[in-house]
């Protein structure tokens, strides 16, 4: 059952008819917002950009890539399917704990392999505990979550046989990539390419994927459930496979943080990872692609040199910034600009009409 | 995640652990004692909780922000003012409820209608602008208790001898429960607050002013959030961090004690604080685990808590 309209299952040919014909603004905008806009090349110029002009700051933007990665995974959970989640950081953690395992004890160490792997990991807890967690709603969801973060956090650190409980597993062995290019500690080039390649086939999933008839029946459900229901869409289902997903991507991101970093311990699977996402997320504005990338730069930038310096007054600013966020920009850096540009235009348009009217 | 509790508490309480057989029963009482008086503390930290998210539904991750704000009223004014006990504990709850009034008056109302995600986002900001504004103010260290010295020693309970302060606790606990209890289910205001609970649109119809209650209940949680925030100060340590270390302690208080139940909370809560306290003795590296398990398994079964009612 397809749920919203779905314009990928028509042809082009049908589209662009359709859409001469009848002129329709609400036609246009659908048979036209998946298409690649201009402006989406320039996160990728930046970060080619930022290789050659910054080579001193590799490792923070690795560091960036990651958190982007991240954010994307919740945004699908969160942004696109409204699941509300605060243990997102579980399947962060469950990727980074299978590539830093592996390695730590020398089983396996190929990188893109590893990732797999992670993702395979991250995938199967998410799918166990979606078919059960995604059964509630609100609040007992949100404690739901929060407890299965804290139950694999608390299982890592009751395994400190295998896991180095607190402490981690320390200097893991990566293997280069392709066989190639090696991992140098002291030198991100490496890990900054490598991880900007994960993110951007990544990206491209899950672009594909929020504009497909899945990604929009998704939307149904955040912003109605029942009427999902009453059209037959299999809610259940579809949230349960969606968390899947977000929570593989997790865990991608995940184990590139452990490759990246070389390596791996109980941060990796705390509240501070879980909330520092949602933030990060939710300061560039969620349910909306670039908002994970926005959200990114802006908290890891702010917090790089910021929270350094004066720590203290980092938090405080950023307590201030959620509540202000919360109170009065629902949707974030992204969603401001959005609609600072629309009054821009509209201002504009309605000058020229004044003009012309004049004239 | 009850960290304080695990570092501290078994070294003081474990005085009557001897590990011999003979004195299991002995073992058994000071574990259970230690364990009840814990969760007397976070009773009376997640009442108000509890109360204003079964009314309102709004959740309230910064209630801890409230216990935290009161715990450093009374350590400060008993170590720097040289109040009482009692004055102290008195002056924590006026100020914390008074500075809640406000924050709910001028920011919390604007988010009652909003959706989980802004009131958990507001929240966490809150907790942030507290954690750094203690911080700043006072500073970054943990603060003592100086018990006063009728609560400090040991009492002879007949079979053992334990910390007076620990037996007050959970009589002082189960006094607070008794009295609120009385209050819900014998007054006006009570029957009030429990139809509210119970479904919001007919006690609003029915004339209820859901908006004044709510402002009510939630300075009267607060300030009970600043009481527990003092009472357990001892044991629990009060440092900034200490609005964010005990969060998920308190969430689990309510949510597996039902919304809006006092009775479901004060249960839940001594249940979290033995549970916890036996797994720390015992299990010291990861044997919190049990608790989340339990807390999954628990909200899976009956996701409106112990002794929450099932929404219509």
């Amino acid at each position: 059952m397809n749920a919203a309209g779905d314009p990928t299952s028509e042809t082009r040919g049908a589209e662009a008819s359709l859409a001469k014909r009848t002129e329709n603004p609400a036609v246009r905008i659908l048979t036209r917002r998946h298409r690649l806009r201009w402006w989406e090349a320039l996160p990728w110029i930046t970060a080619i950009v930022s290789y050659f002009a910054f080579p001193d700051y590799l490792g923070f933007g690795a560091e960036l890539l990651v958190t982007i990665l991240f954010a994307l995974s919740l945004d699908l959970a969160l942004g696109y399917a409204g699941i509300i989640t605060l243990g997102h950081a579980a399947f962060f953690g469950a990727g980074a704990y299978t590539v830093g395992m592996l390695a730590y004890y020398g089983i396996w160490s190929e990188p893109i392999t590893s990732l797999a792997l992670a993702a395979l990991a991250a995938a199967v807890i998410g799918a166990l505990s979606g078919l059960v967690l995604l059964r509630t709603k609100g609040l007992t969801l949100l404690m739901l979550t929060l407890c299965t973060m804290a139950l694999l956090e608390q299982a890592a650190n009751m395994g400190h046989d295998y896991t180095g409980g607190f402490d981690g597993l320390p200097s893991l062995a990566i293997a280069p990539v392709f066989g190639v290019f090696e991992f140098n500690p002291l030198y991100a080039d490496t890990q900054f390419l490598y991880a900007l390649g994960v993110l951007l086939i990544c990206f491209a999933f899950v672009r594909t994927l929020v504009y497909s008839s899945f990604g929009q029946s998704l939307t149904g459900i955040r912003e109605n459930v029942l009427r999902m229901h009453a059209i037959g869409s299999p809610v259940r289902r579809r949230l349960v496979i969606c968390y899947t997903i977000s929570a593989a991507l997790a865990g991608i991101a995940g184990g590139l943080w452990a490759q990246t970093n070389a390596y791996v311990n109980l941060s990796t699977l705390g509240l501070d990872r879980a909330a520092t996402v949602l933030i990060v997320l939710i300061l560039g504005g969620y349910g909306r692609l670039y908002g994970a990338f926005v959200g990114a730069v802006v908290y890891l930038a702010l917090e790089h040199f910021l929270a350094q310096i004066y720590p203290t007054a980092w938090q405080l600013g950023l307590g201030l910034v959620l509540v202000v966020i919360a109170l009065f920009a629902r949707n974030g850096i992204l969603g401001l600009a959005e609609v600072l540009w629309r009054r821009w235009r509209d201002s504009l348009s309605r000058r020229k009409r004044a003009e012309r009217t004049a004239s | 995640m009850l960290g304080g509790a695990a570092s501290r508490e078994p070294g003081r309480a474990g005085q009557a652990l001897t590990g011999s057989p003979v004195n299991f029963a002995a073992d058994l009482a000071s574990i259970v004692l230690g364990g009840l008086a814990a969760g007397t503390v976070l009773f009376v930290v997640s009442v108000g909780l509890s109360v204003t998210m079964g009314l309102m539904g709004f959740v309230n991750l910064a209630h801890g922000a409230f216990a935290m704000f009161g715990g450093y009223i009374i350590v400060l004014a008993m170590n720097s003012a040289h109040f009482g006990f009692a004055a102290a504990l008195l002056l924590g709850f006026v100020g914390t409820a008074a500075l809640s009034v406000v924050l709910e008056q001028f920011l919390y109302r604007r988010l009652y209608r909003a959706g989980e995600l802004d009131q958990v986002l507001f929240t966490i900001g809150l907790i942030f602008i507290f954690i750094a504004a203690t911080t700043i103010v006072v500073g970054p260290g943990s603060q003592a208790l100086q018990l006063p010295p009728a609560l400090s020693g040991q009492l002879d309970l007949g079979f053992i001898q334990y910390r007076t302060y620990s037996i007050f606790l959970i009589v002082v606990g189960f006094a607070i429960a008794f009295g609120i209890w009385l209050t819900f289910e014998r007054t006006r205001i009570g029957a009030q607050i429990r139809a509210t609970v119970d479904n919001r649109r007919m006690a609003e119809s029915l004339g209820i002013n859901v908006d004044r209650l709510f402002t009510i209940t939630f300075a009267f949680g607060s300030g009970m959030a600043a009481i527990g925030g003092g009472l357990g100060a001892e044991f629990l340590g009060l440092d900034p961090q200490y609005a964010l270390k005990y969060l998920v302690y308190f969430l689990i208080a309510v949510s597996v004690g039902g919304l809006g139940s006092v009775v479901g909370v004060y249960y839940a809560a001594l249940l979290l604080g033995v549970l916890d306290f036996v797994l720390k003795l015992y299990l010291p590296k990861g044997g919190t685990i049990f608790i989340y398990a339990l807390t999954i398994l628990m909200l899976l079964l009956r996701p409106q808590g112990l002794f929450g009612r099932k929404e219509l």
